[in-house]
């Protein structure tokens, strides 16, 4: 019996601990992630956004979320059940399970894998199930039209995300993202790397369906794209995971060219900061971004979408990745 | 050991039963995302053997994209079920038939593998052993040095299939009008602005 | 062995809390929320209208083309993972050996773009 106390039980609460320890400042992130952006964009364009509910509306998310709460849950008559119930659950739970590989830390990850980029790959190309299957199971015009929309989009960006992502390892000589961050101590990779930077971010705005390429939830002329059929819960839990992806791309750009949890600069004030701090620090960053460029750009057309995906995207990142293992090669700087 | 043998038995008997409901269910689109359920529980299979990057792989290329090349197939055909199911009895000699020759095949790898004595030793000893070089790294190692010639093989069977793809399924549709940057970037201000002076109070 | 598996422990039970959580956050909402469907609520949304037709339509060809260049170029992608962490080890031979896979694999996509394949009308 106490030998499975000692092995077993308390390892399993050791982990449930941790991940619990990850998931809940993760929510409320998201949470303040969607306040932030109504607040930002509201700056903007010269409103105050939220500013009732709360100090400053700082209780205006968790007004949302207890609103959504109690609500009806639709379920539309042509839908099919099982399949409408389960592409926003399978959204969320792909938004969350990513973040089990992500370093917070030296030495502070939930999972330390030796695939961990591979892994996080492969989860971010499952995110499209949740789509087609909401588009699909809600049996109504505008998910159906959303859903393919966005599944021929999401397709086309993995690919120049993928060759980006090589890029990155070959400088790192390694699949596990502590290893990744380590290797950044000279130089954040963002520098040398630079066009596949943007390549990068340019492409997670694609893979997570913002603006510039909002089209297949364009509530101009698809309504809300494949959620029009979600209320209550069901639409919260789309809408936390597709914030949380967000936040989860951000982390894969910190952590793939910002250095992840290093300090800006290698010495005293900096590295007083402990790392999950940077990370956090950077990660808001590049949310910041992300919503700045919602605040700026118009939509675009969906033939110059994919032409943007195919035509430039992933012959350029091709070549610059015959082009940095070529020069890795021929300089003799090809890390183990 | 225990939890992995339990979690061997769990991913097994799903990755089965969704194998049964993939054929079993009434409706094409289900089958698929039983499919899908199938390919993940493979693909935790995959990781049990030790084999990461080969489950990863799994996961990104089958469930990231085959997969999702079914489910688009199946939800465009609109397939009617009904009808399907009437030319069940004629397609089962022949489906019979191919079931019985892929099991005869399963048996006879099987059977070698426990006959030969040497077989069973080179499966014990994973190359290079695990914990001193990952499986992603052991990979590279020897598929394209020792391996290049079944590697450029492969390579060329992509080829195949993409101009496959494009032959089979691109039609050009006519009058369609399309955006070219080029003449749009080459346009001059001659080209597209005229100036007329136009005398007040006649029109133009 | 052991350890590697030991690592994917966490991504299980990570698995299992999500589930659980999103599983809890949709029933609660069924419980607490009063539940009233009527025909009008549950029909699909069309802009006020009654549905036209069925919504499950045949759709552009061009789909399927892009995800089978999808499957052709993630598998190219696959391809380069293990040679990414190999470089060292296999030097100057290795990255020839993948050029020109990449190469034979860039024909394909002249002759996709010539054919127009890429071109979204």
């Amino acid at each position: 019996m106490a030998e499975l106390w000692q092995g077993y039980i308390w390892p399993t609460i050791f982990i449930v601990l941790q991940i619990v320890a990850v998931l809940v400042p993760l929510l409320l992130a998201v949470a303040y992630t969607t306040y932030a952006e109504r607040k930002i964009i509201g700056a903007m364009q010269l409103r105050r956004g939220p500013n009732v509910v709360g100090p400053f509306g700082l209780l205006q998310p968790i007004a949302d979320g207890v609103k959504l709460l109690f609500k009806e849950t639709i379920l539309p008559a042509g839908a099919n059940r099982v399949v409408f119930i389960a592409a926003p659950i399978i959204t969320f739970v792909l938004s969350l399970v990513a973040w089990a590989v992500i370093p917070f830390g030296e030495g502070m990850v939930i999972a330390d894998i030796n695939v961990g980029i591979l892994y996080l790959f492969a989860i971010s190309s499952l995110g499209v199930y949740g789509i087609i299957m909401a588009g699909w199971a809600s049996n109504s015009k505008y998910p159906f039209l959303g859903a393919l929309r966005s599944a021929a989009q999401m397709v086309s960006y993995e690919v120049s995300m993928g060759f980006v992502i090589i890029t990155v390892v070959v400088c790192a000589g390694s699949l596990n993202l502590s290893e990744i961050v380590e290797a950044q101590r000279t130089v954040w990779f963002a520098i040398p790397l630079l066009p596949m930077f943007v390549i990068f971010f340019v492409s997670i705005l694609a893979e997570t369906n913002r603006t510039p390429f909002d089209l297949p939830e364009g509530e101009a002329e698809l309504v809300a794209g494949y959620f029009v059929e979600y209320s209550s819960m069901t639409f919260a839990l789309f809408f936390l995971g597709e914030y949380a992806n967000m936040l989860l791309l951000s982390g894969m750009t910190s952590i793939l060219f910002l250095g992840g949890w290093l300090p800006v600069l290698g010495f005293a004030p900096f590295t007083w900061i402990p790392g999950p701090i940077w990370l956090a620090l950077k990660i808001a960053l590049v949310m910041f971004v992300f919503i700045w460029v919602r605040a700026t750009l118009p939509r675009y057309r969906y033939d110059q979408l994919m032409r943007l995906g195919w035509k430039v995207f992933l012959p350029f990142s091709l070549f610059w990745v015959v082009l940095t293992a070529g020069v890795l090669i021929a300089f003799d700087w090809v890390p183990n | 050991m225990i939890i992995q043998a339990i979690c061997f038995y769990l991913f097994a008997a799903i990755t089965i039963a969704s194998a049964v409901m993939v054929i079993s269910a009434r409706n094409p689109v289900h089958s698929v995302l039983f499919l899908i359920l199938a390919f993940f529980n493979a693909a935790a299979l995959f990781i049990l053997l030790g084999a990461e990057f080969l489950g990863m792989i799994l996961i990104v290329v089958y469930l990231g994209a085959v997969t999702v090349l079914f489910l688009f197939v199946v939800m465009m055909l609109d397939i009617n079920v009904a009808e399907l199911r009437q030319g069940f009895l004629q397609y089962l000699p022949i489906g019979g038939l191919i079931g019985l020759i892929l099991l005869a095949e399963l048996v006879l790898v099987l059977g070698s593998w426990v006959i030969t004595p040497e077989a069973q030793a080179v499966a014990r000893a994973p190359i290079p052993p695990i914990d001193e070089v990952s499986n992603t790294a052991a990979l590279g190692n020897v598929l394209y040095t020792d391996y290049i010639y079944l590697f450029q093989a492969s390579g060329i069977v992509l080829l195949v299939a993409m101009v496959g793809a494009i032959v089979l399924t691109l039609r050009s549709r006519e009058g369609v009008r399309r955006q070219s940057i080029r003449t749009q970037n080459l346009r001059s201000r001659e080209q597209s602005v005229e100036i007329k002076k136009v005398q007040s109070g006649s029109g133009v | 062995m052991e350890s590697l598996l030991r690592e994917y422990l966490p991504i299980l039970i990570f698995f299992a809390v999500a589930i659980g959580l999103s599983g809890i956050m949709i029933l609660a909402s069924y419980i607490i929320a009063r539940q009233r469907p009527d025909p009008e609520k549950v029909s699909a949304y069309e802009c006020g209208f009654e549905a036209f037709d069925d919504a499950r339509s045949r759709f552009d060809v061009r789909f399927y083309l892009v995800s089978i260049l999808f499957i052709i170029f993630d598998l190219e992608v696959a391809f380069l993972f293990p040679w990414a962490v190999s470089l060292k080890e296999t030097g100057v031979f290795g990255f020839w050996s993948m050029v020109i896979f990449l190469g034979i694999l860039t024909i394909g996509f002249i002759y996709e773009w010539k054919k127009g394949a890429l071109e979204w009308e």
